[in-house]
């Protein structure tokens, strides 16, 4: 049985009197690739910077690498990388400065920054790139480039939040491999998306329909037990009467 | 021919449809900004806060003088001299100091003048009103670093130790308009004209070049609305904001400030409104030369506030400038502005009297908002 | 220490790739010092009077040159017609009008003449009330000579009045180190604030917060390059001030610097602070322009704070300018020792570490 990285337990969170996250409980394993699937403003974004430290949550409890999201939130950060749903590296800086600054950030030393450094372009194919400002490169680029950023320091757990938003099919395709690559190395990925295709791809899916986990298991099953051919059907039906979302 | 029959009918839908857009944009623009608390108390507590300031605590006239003394001899005519100046609203009296204490006392900035009365004082006045020659017996040092209180500090000084009242007794003056001599009419039309360009230049410039940067922009654009109904919409909503801080500003200054108003109101809310117009275009100017928000705030801050504070006349006078900067005056909207406020609002001026003003910036405003809509349409291609 | 170090990295690099700041810090400051000692004159100059002139006496001829040979007054033609010139005082193009009465020089030689009447547009209260004060001393000088019993004391012979610390009456060198501190709260205490707030709007300050970054680390990476700018605007306005309008520190440089040191860090303490409480652009904006108002309108500059109310004064007292302008007037000015000014440091070094410290404890990295 795999190990479980992250163990959510009742996790709510309120902005005055809009519940956002409803009373949520699931676990994620070591290794998989945990999608949260669904439609804009169901709750997913708001979950996730529970398990990341940005927020706290209004009651329940849950840990992430071991540590409580309510207490320890900066030790949950050494072990966790984040791409953030909008772009979160600085336009102004060059691709070598970016990879540079957030090695550093997370305590990499200079040596070790530049051999990663090196990897991390030759794999990506950007070495040629590596004094581009960012903002000169197209969006595809940028979101490979900040997903890479992500796991510079090898951590745990990657969360991804929408990371595949705007691009064409072939830079969402390429991306989702890079996904593959990180969870075979043992990386756990935890992505959000609303696109239902991309649920397909993932070990686990669960799907958040005004903020509640409405369905949890393996897209195989989920499409079994709803009688499905795809994950959009299966969504579809469990979101027939969402009251947010488009 | 079908299409001709038709073709009224259809604009009379589409100009509807336009019109509930423009007024669904408007609606949008004013929850937004009326979402943000915050700033909407700060839009008030500006003006409110700056009367209160530039009404009771700001005067440029000069108060409170910390005054010492050196008399070696206390006669009664030192301290009868010293008792007027004592007794005098401009001037504290902090004691009386040796000779070797004047340097420190000045210098720490504990006291601003020293009045030094030579020994013998009462036998020496006599000599002198006998018309005999004389040296000088009343020396007064006076720190000179506050150049202002220095020179009403030593005219007044002089007046009253010389007990030169008569002279007054000579003249007749009258102050005209302002016969309280209250400073805070001056300062008034200024922070009208100031609030306005906060507002309806920076604010409004912030705001459009906000949708250029999020990017919603190119989506309102791209709409089947025309782009000048895009700009409208971001600008009514300042507008009616502009309108109620200038009714708020004219209600404290009437009945808290007691400034007197006297040309009429009208006057000043048609020139007022005049001015917010040409702020917006200014506004609107800077929104469309510039991509970051924080450009614009820095372009419209620099370039529209800095000259104001500094070329209007709203603090310092046109007169004192340089003839350089007095010409460069000119080119200041806020100049006119306040300039023809000040009439109306102090001197009570008909509106008449203002028609100078009123047509330079009605010019200016045109000639913004030509430049917007000719800059915007080269950026269109 | 890493962690820090690349933050500031970072910042610097910022810094100097932005289209619009690196300029605005090199002009900005430049601009202001070269131009707004110029403008930036409370005095009252050129006073434009008119002499309506009812005698046509010697007595009147002479009060007429007087006034014209005077340097605080600008005789603007001498009319018969005071309609005329009453028009000229509600345009604005008089400021004073003197009316000399009829049979003045020989009332005077017989008796109390009729009153001169001097009416003066008093919408700007201190021109009125200075120019007028300026034409009774002209116009009784011009009296004195005239030798007459009525007017005014021999005494003012014998006063005699030492200017000191500015014995030039020189209004710029008056008004250089309130402008110095104005240009200061406007680089180190409004552009701080921006950058974190930009931050914000755009982004990237997601991904800090989502590291296990120190928010001190981070707080100060955002402080430091606007420390460093600080100093160097010090540096730049000191040198202008020195070559272009001679004006030398009278006490010692090494208590401006300290005290501009001290200053630097309070007003950008401050900035990063309301940064903190602040999400948007407009929001920072407005609520900084609040706080610069009133720093610079109450921090002595077009008042002096004796001159103000009690109660005005005791909130100045809040208000970390008003320390720094004592400071920096006194040592400029008037070459005040540090000795004497041990409570205004006291003050400001306290208000630097409370505005620093609150900068740091009230940023948030997890809500």
């Amino acid at each position: 049985m795999s190990e479980t990285v992250i163990s959510v337990r009742n996790l709510t969170k309120r902005f005055g009197d809009f519940t956002a996250v409803n009373n949520i409980s699931f676990d994620v394993y070591r290794g998989e690739i945990f999608g949260f699937l669904g439609a804009n403003g169901a709750g997913k974004t708001t979950a996730m910077r529970m398990l990341c430290g940005l927020s706290y949550p209004t009651s329940g409890s849950g840990t992430v690498a071991g540590f409580n999201v309510m207490r320890e939130g900066e030790m949950i950060k050494r072990h966790i990388g984040y791409m953030s749903q909008r772009f979160s590296l600085y336009n102004t800086l060059t691709v070598g400065e970016n990879i540079k600054l957030f090695a550093g950030i997370y305590g990499l030393s200079k040596q070790v920054t530049a051999k990663r450094s090196e990897e991390l372009l030759a794999r990506l194919k950007f070495s040629s790139e590596r004094d581009t400002l960012v903002k000169a490169l197209p969006l595809g680029w940028k979101q490979k480039l900040a997903f890479a950023i992500a796991g510079i320091h090898r951590p745990e757990i990657i969360f991804l939040d929408e990371p595949t938003g705007g691009v064409d099919p072939v830079t969402r395709r390429q991306f989702w491999e890079m996904i593959y690559e990180a969870a075979e190395g043992g990386t756990t990925i935890f992505v959000t998306t609303h696109y239902m295709d991309e649920a397909e791809y993932c070990s686990r899916v669960s799907i958040i329909v005004d903020g509640e986990v409405r369905a949890l298991d393996t897209p195989t099953r989920l499409k079994q037990q709803f009688n499905a051919v795809s994950m959009d059907e299966v969504f579809r039906m469990l979101a027939r009467d969402a009251q947010r979302g488009e | 021919m079908k299409f001709f029959v038709c073709w009224p009918a259809m604009r009379k839908e589409e100009n509807k449809v336009m019109r509930n857009n423009l007024f669904a944009l408007v609606k949008k623009e004013s929850l937004h900004i009326l979402r943000d608390k915050r700033t909407m108390l700060i839009v008030i507590l500006i003006p409110v806060v700056l009367i209160v300031l530039f009404g009771f605590a700001i005067s440029t006239e000069v108060n409170n003088v910390n005054v010492a003394v050196v008399a070696p001899d206390r006669t009664n005519g030192v301290n009868d001299a010293v008792n007027r100046i004592a007794h005098n609203d401009y001037f504290t009296f902090c004691g009386y100091i040796n000779q070797d204490e004047i340097d420190q006392q000045l210098r720490s900035g504990k006291v601003s003048a020293v009045i030094v009365f030579a020994p013998d004082f009462d036998r020496r006045m006599e000599q002198i009103n006998a018309g005999l020659p004389s040296t000088p017996i009343i020396q007064l040092i006076v720190d000179a670093s506050n150049v202002n209180s220095a020179g009403a500090a030593t005219a007044y000084m002089q007046e009253i130790l010389l007990g030169t009242e008569s002279q007054q007794a000579m003249f007749e003056t009258r102050m005209l308009f302002n016969p309280q001599m209250k400073s805070a009419y001056n300062f008034v039309p200024g922070i009208m004209g100031l609030i306005f360009i906060l507002v309806c230049a920076m604010m409004t410039s912030v705001s459009i070049v906000r949708e250029k940067e999020v990017g919603t922009m190119e989506v309102l654009l791209v709409s089947p609305m025309r782009p000048t109904k895009v700009f409208f919409a971001k600008m009514i909503p300042y507008f009616v904001i502009s309108c109620v801080v200038l009714i708020i500003i004219l209600l404290l200054s009437y009945y808290l400030l007691h400034v007197p108003m006297s040309g009429g109101v009208w006057g000043i809310f048609s020139m007022s409104l005049l001015y917010v117009l040409l702020s917006l275009s200014l506004g609107l100017l800077v929104s469309i030369v510039v991509k970051t928000q924080v450009a614009a705030l820095l372009l419209s801050g620099m370039v529209m506030m800095l000259p104001m504070l500094l070329l209007s006349g709203m603090l310092f006078p046109i007169e004192n400038f340089p003839k350089f900067f007095e010409v460069l005056s000119n080119v200041v909207p806020a100049r006119w502005y306040i300039e023809g406020i000040r009439k109306m609002m102090i001197q009570g001026s008909p509106f008449v009297a203002v028609w100078k003003e009123f047509t330079i910036l009605l010019g200016m405003t045109v000639l913004f908002f030509g430049m917007s809509l000719l800059k915007f349409n080269d950026k269109l291609e | 220490m890493r962690p820090f170090i690349v933050l500031l990295n970072k910042e610097f690099i910022k810094l100097r790739r932005d289209s619009f700041l690196p300029k605005l810090i090199v002009i900005l400051p430049i601009a202001l010092m070269l131009i707004a000692p110029l403008l930036v004159r409370m005095d009252v100059r050129n006073v434009n009077v008119t002499v309506v002139d009812l005698d046509h006496s010697t007595t009147s001829h002479r009060i007429v040159s007087h006034i014209k040979a005077s340097e605080y007054l600008s005789l603007v033609g001498s009319t018969a017609e005071f309609d005329l010139a009453m028009k000229g005082l509600e345009e604005g193009t008089i400021d004073i009008i003197v009316q000399i009465p009829d049979h003045f020089e020989r009332d005077m030689a017989v008796s109390t003449p009729e009153k001169i009447s001097i009416i003066a547009n008093a919408v700007n209260a201190v021109k009125g009330s200075m120019g007028t004060q300026y034409v009774v001393q002209t116009i009784a000088h011009a009296l004195v000579e005239f030798g007459n019993e009525k007017s005014p004391n021999q005494l003012s012979e014998v006063v005699t009045v030492q200017n000191r610390y500015n014995p030039t009456l020189n209004y710029p060198h008056y008004m250089i180190p309130a402008l110095m501190i104005i240009i200061f709260i406007l680089v180190c205490g409004f552009l701080p604030a921006l950058s974190i707030v930009e931050e914000k709007e755009v982004g990237t300050i997601e991904q800090i917060n989502v590291s296990p970054v120190n928010r001190f680390d981070f707080t100060l990476s955002k402080l430091i390059p606007y420390w460093v700018i600080g100093f160097f605007t010090l540096i730049v306005a000191m040198v202008i001030a020195h070559f272009v309008y001679g004006l030398i520190p009278a006490g010692s440089v090494w208590v401006i610097f300290l005290g501009t040191t001290l200053f630097i860090l309070t007003i950008s303490g401050f900035s990063l602070t309301m940064a903190n409480f602040s999400s948007t652009m407009q929001q920072i904006m407005f609520v900084m322009f609040f706080f610069i108002m009133i720093f610079i309108l109450m921090n002595g500059l077009l008042t002096p704070i004796d001159s103000m109310p009690d109660w005005a004064q005791t909130f100045t007292l809040l208000l970390p300018p008003r320390y720094f302008t004592d400071i920096l007037r006194s040592v400029y000015l008037r070459g005040t020792t540090i000795a004497e000014l041990w409570q205004e440091f006291v003050a400001l070094g306290s208000f630097a570490i409370i505005f620093n410290i609150l900068a740091a404890v009230t940023y948030k990295k997890q809500a």
